[in-house]
């Protein structure tokens, strides 16, 4: 008998389901626990990535129908090329996550009890597999809902601080403003594909059999994009992310930011692409410009941070962003009937999709290991941490590097295609579009310089230089299970990079299965070794070559350099003889980024204020400082979104208004209760006869 | 005739690595003309280079193995970069390597990291030079990557050979979005390359550095491979200028005959942007940080304003 790739990944789910419920038996021996359930949901990664590959590599479909779920509503499950993917970045990052996991949650030993983080992140996992795998609204909806659920409780783990807790409400809040417009948008999908005569409407297969009618597609689809742009964080719906990613334990920020914002991708490539599959090009239009405003927003807003994981939520924004624009394009594309761009444009964005889950992922980890380690978030408060945890630099280095679009590290092959893709669009026949390309393209420049000066900052001020706090902890190298994710994470990386050809030859079958177009005869063409995206004239990248020259370059220059010996003196710092040099008066993330702040500043509220204010031993309110007296110096800035003030807080007043006016109906008294269901019955009598 | 490409590669890297001072020396003593002074001989960086290389090494304590490492790193992407762009011929062996977006991210490359050497000291110079340098660069490569865009749009290629082969091989026609073009790739190269008015490549006072700022601690072997890079630099952005806007004269096959001809012209070329560059600096003075923005701004504008002018006009 066979395994069918589809058995596989069930089984993938079961297992993690399991590690639920071990996790309610095995609460006494915590630390044990930790072992079988991320042992566990290691294993369970693996499952699904061998069933993604080998589903991706043959390009098959296989379907099984579960008689679970309501009567006469058995869930669906379908395990395509697309699913597949899905399948292969979540359980890489999974599977690297939960090595890391075994050591980081052992931080919280003692602390506080990690059933509920184990438990949930089973969970939390299994419902990200039930997503991709889901072939019908309802099934769908119920992952969805898994995920989200799951995900709520494991931001608030650590649910003594307030800020926890308003985050983790704030989430939940966006997630089901999300989660309804999907559900409206489904409903409509379903409602049209059977001619609201019957449920049969509510798979895959019917949506994607039936013929929508222009206008209630495009309501269809908005729905959708809304509900999945509220999960991705696409501006400015993005609010929720920042919030919530730093407050969540490391492992699951990475998680979080890594891969379960890629099921909204999911969501999107698969309404659009397979559901209603038929679209005009404004659709595309919408998607492309959502995404440049998130890629630039997004990094301004990461540039202004000092907190090192709330700077990463905000690169999910940018990324996310430029993920979007490749979406964006291949549905311009297709609806222009230009197959292979829109292939390419596909392929840039699944192929971001992929690099970053694994950078991001790496990222938050390398930021977990600097929170285990200084039990701080504050950027202005470290520094010189490469001299005492010189594999967690070296490694969030392999990070960065990947992230700012640097050779010959992933993020820059899947940005390079993307701007491929702009490259080769041809005059359109729509003026908005063609003034639309020459500047999306110029905004994606845009991002991508800024996102490198962002992690210049993020870099510069906590590994390098001399520790910047006050009093000086001691700092230690994390364990070698949190080494080990995250070199596995950084090696990932690095391969992405140096052999984007063969990743690109297996990912193919999905532009072939959703537009009918192939890259890879192309793509490969020249040799294993470069990426020409339509011909070698045309573009060609190697990355392999270029980590081979730089490596024998520097190679050879260190040897010869190294013949004659001459000496290293260690000195102290030049300090032009001031003397007085301490480790305050270093650069910060602050002054780092002030030059920006200067020039983008118009898109932020900024307040600054400085004041001086003499030593408070003298009990005076100080209102006055006169030049040569000494005096202690606060600087204060708050940068905030003006997203904020402008939809949220109205949109939150109003609502809080309209539940005060209806609070007033609860008077808690039991007549007045019965009163009102009396009036209901006799509401319900008069018209409902 | 398999070898012919490889020998033009080495030879290629040979006039870069051995010219970039040469044509460092041709800007510092024009200047030097133009200010009415006594000029050094044109062969004085020459004897910079081989100054530190014999010098001993003064590291600070803080020092880290990213401070030690960045020179190499930065001297191997720069040469990789001048084995890519056709400097005397468009048969290069290694031009398939990278194209020109992935040759602007090598250069990117390097800064990143130099910026992250400027921050490892901890001292208040390096992080002001490494947050104006990436400041800089964030605002000048986007412009860049447009005003290149626009080249590569007419040519139909982003590879460079393929735009030395389009623009200096085909029919001759007067475009205005390369002209545009132009405008902006002169005003990024002065900035990229840290030339008046952004920067001053000859100033140690201490608040207007930007590049020196980030490379104020570095002595020795390492001072020598950065300086070397850093004319290798200047060198590479006015030979990049030449193969997107003027290829005339670069040799098209790897006949081997060409290649004379096409030093020749090298020569020339590079005579009068050294010309040019002295003519610019003499004539302005070096701009406050922030009006750099508005300098930037306004290549980015040209640069925006050639691509609209291609997908509209032509």
């Amino acid at each position: 008998m066979t395994v069918l790739p589809i058995n596989l990944a069930i089984f993938s789910v079961l297992l993690l389901l399991s590690g639920t419920v071990l996790g309610l038996l095995l609460s006494r021996s915590q630390r044990i626990l930790i072992y079988i359930n991320f042992f566990l949901a290691a294993v369970a990664s693996l499952t699904a990535i061998i069933a993604g590959a080998v589903t991706v590599g043959n390009g098959v479909i296989n379907r099984l129908v579960l008689p679970a779920g309501l009567p006469n509503l058995p869930f669906h499950l379908r395990l395509d090329p697309l699913s597949g993917f899905f399948l292969v970045v979540i359980g890489l990052l999974g599977l690297f996550v939960s090595i890391y996991s075994m050591g980081y949650v052992k931080g919280f030993l003692g602390r506080r009890s990690i059933t509920p983080l184990v438990i949930f992140y089973c969970l939390f996992m299994a419902g990200m597999f039930m997503v991709v795998l889901a072939d019908d609204a309802f099934f769908f909806l119920v992952s969805w809902e898994v995920m989200a659920a799951s995900s709520y409780f494991l931001v608030m783990f650590e649910d003594e601080r307030i800020e926890n807790r308003r985050a983790a409400f704030l989430y939940l809040v966006i997630a089901h403003i999300g989660a309804i417009a999907i559900l409206l948008s489904f409903g409509m999908l379903a409602g049209l594909a059977a001619d609201f005569e019957s449920f049969k409407g509510y798979t895959f297969d019917a949506m994607r059999e039936a013929k929508f009618p222009q206008v209630w597609a495009s309501v269809a689809f908005l729905l959708a994009f809304f509900g999945f742009a509220a999960k991705a964080g696409v501006v400015p719906l993005h609010v929720w992310l920042p919030e919530a990613h730093p407050v969540a334990p490391s492992n699951i920020s990475a998680l979080m930011s890594g891969v379960m914002l890629k099921t909204a991708i999911y969501g999107i490539i698969r309404v659009a692409f397979d559901l209603i599959h038929v679209f005009p090009w404004w659709w595309g239009a919408i998607v492309l410009i959502l995404g440049l405003i998130s890629a630039v927003m997004g990094v301004l807003y990461a540039l202004m941070q000092h907190d090192l994981k709330r700077l990463l939520a905000y690169h999910s924004v940018e990324n996310i962003g430029i993920i979007l624009i490749g979406i964006g394009l291949a549905m311009i594309f297709t609806s222009f009937k230009l197959p292979v761009l829109a292939a390419l444009a596909l392929i840039a964005g699944l192929y971001h999709t992929l690099n970053h889950a694994m950078f991001k992922g790496l990222l938050f980890m390398g930021a977990g290991a600097v929170l285990h380690a200084t039990k701080q978030r504050n950027m202005e408060e470290m520094g010189g941490l490469i001299h005492r945890m010189p594999w967690t630099a070296a490694l969030f280095l392999v990070g960065c590097i990947s992230i700012s679009a640097l050779p010959p590290f992933n993020g820059f092959v899947s940005e390079w295609l993307t701007f491929q893709a702009f490259l080769l669009s041809p005059a359109l026949h729509s003026p908005l579009l063609n003034l639309l390309i020459p500047v999306g393209a110029a905004l994606l420049a845009l991002a991508a310089a800024l996102a490198a000066a962002c992690f210049v900052k993020a870099y510069g001020t906590t590994f390098l230089g001399h520790w910047r706090g006050h009093h000086n902890p001691s700092v230690k190298e994390v364990d070698w299970f949190m080494r080990l994710g995250m070199i596995l994470t950084a090696l990932t990386c690095l391969l992405l990079g140096v052999l984007p050809t063969i990743v690109i030859e297996w990912m193919d079958v999905l532009p072939e299965q959703l537009m009918g177009a192939r890259l890879a005869t192309s793509a490969g063409a020249f040799g294993w070794l470069w990426l020409t995206p339509v011909s070698h004239g045309r573009a060609s990248y190697s990355g392999a070559i270029i980590f081979v020259w730089i490596t024998a370059v520097i190679l050879l220059a260190y040897i010869i350099l190294h013949i004659r010996r001459t000496a290293i003196h260690r000195v102290p710092i030049w300090d032009c003889g001031f003397e007085k040099l301490n480790n305050r008066m270093q650069y910060t993330a602050t002054s780092f980024s002030m030059p920006i702040r200067r020039i983008f500043g118009f898109l932020f509220n900024i307040k600054e204020d400085v004041s001086i204010k003499r030593p408070s031993s003298q009990g005076l309110t100080p209102i006055l400082y006169r030049a040569g007296e000494e005096g202690d110096l606060h600087y204060r800035l708050r940068v905030r979104d003006y997203f904020w003030g402008w939809i949220y807080r109205p949109v939150a007043d109003v609502s809080f208004r309209i539940s005060r006016r209806f609070g007033r109906l609860q008077q808690g008294r039991i007549q007045v209760y019965l009163i009102y269901s009396f009036i209901t019955i006799i509401v319900l009598l008069v018209f409902f006869r | 005739m398999m070898t012919h490409p490889i020998i033009i590669e080495i030879l290629q890297i040979i006039v870069l690595l051995s010219a970039a001072p040469l044509f460092v020396g041709w800007v510092r003593a024009l200047k030097c003309w133009f200010q009415g002074r006594t000029s050094a001989s044109l062969f004085q960086p020459y004897r910079d280079i081989v100054k530190f290389f014999s010098k001993d090494v003064v590291l600070a304590e803080n020092a880290s193995w990213i401070f030690r490492f960045v020179p190499y790193l930065v001297f191997g992407t720069t040469v990789l970069a001048g084995g890519i762009i056709p400097i005397l011929s468009v048969d290069l062996p290694l031009s398939a390597t990278a194209d020109v977006i992935a040759l602007v991210a090598l250069f990117a490359l390097a800064r990143f990291f130099t910026a992250l050497a400027g921050m490892d000291i901890g001292t208040a110079f390096g992080g002001m030079g490494s947050s104006r340098e990436m400041t800089i660069a964030s605002l000048a490569e986007p412009a860049m990557l447009m005003a290149i865009f626009t080249v590569s749009l007419i040519s139909q290629s982003t590879s460079l050979s393929q735009i030395v082969t389009v623009l200096g091989h085909g029919p001759l026609v007067l475009r205005p979005s390369l002209a545009f073009a132009l405008l902006a790739f002169i005003l990024i190269a002065l900035s990229e390359t840290g030339r008046v008015p952004v920067d001053n490549p000859a100033t140690h006072l201490e608040l207007t550095m930007i590049h020196e700022a980030m490379i104020l601690e570095y002595s020795g072997r390492h001072l020598a491979l950065m300086e070397w890079a850093g004319m290798m630099k200047l060198f590479l952005f006015a030979t990049l200028g030449i193969a997107s806007f003027f290829p005339w004269g670069i040799a098209a096959t790897d006949n081997l005959a060409a290649i004379p001809a096409a030093f020749l012209f090298l020569i020339i070329k590079l005579g009068i942007i050294g010309l040019v560059i002295v003519m610019i600096e003499t004539g302005l003075a070096k701009m406050r940080i922030f009006r750099v923005t508005e300098f930037l701004g306004s290549a980015f504008l040209f640069a925006t304003l050639g691509m609209l002018s291609y997908f509209i006009l032509e």
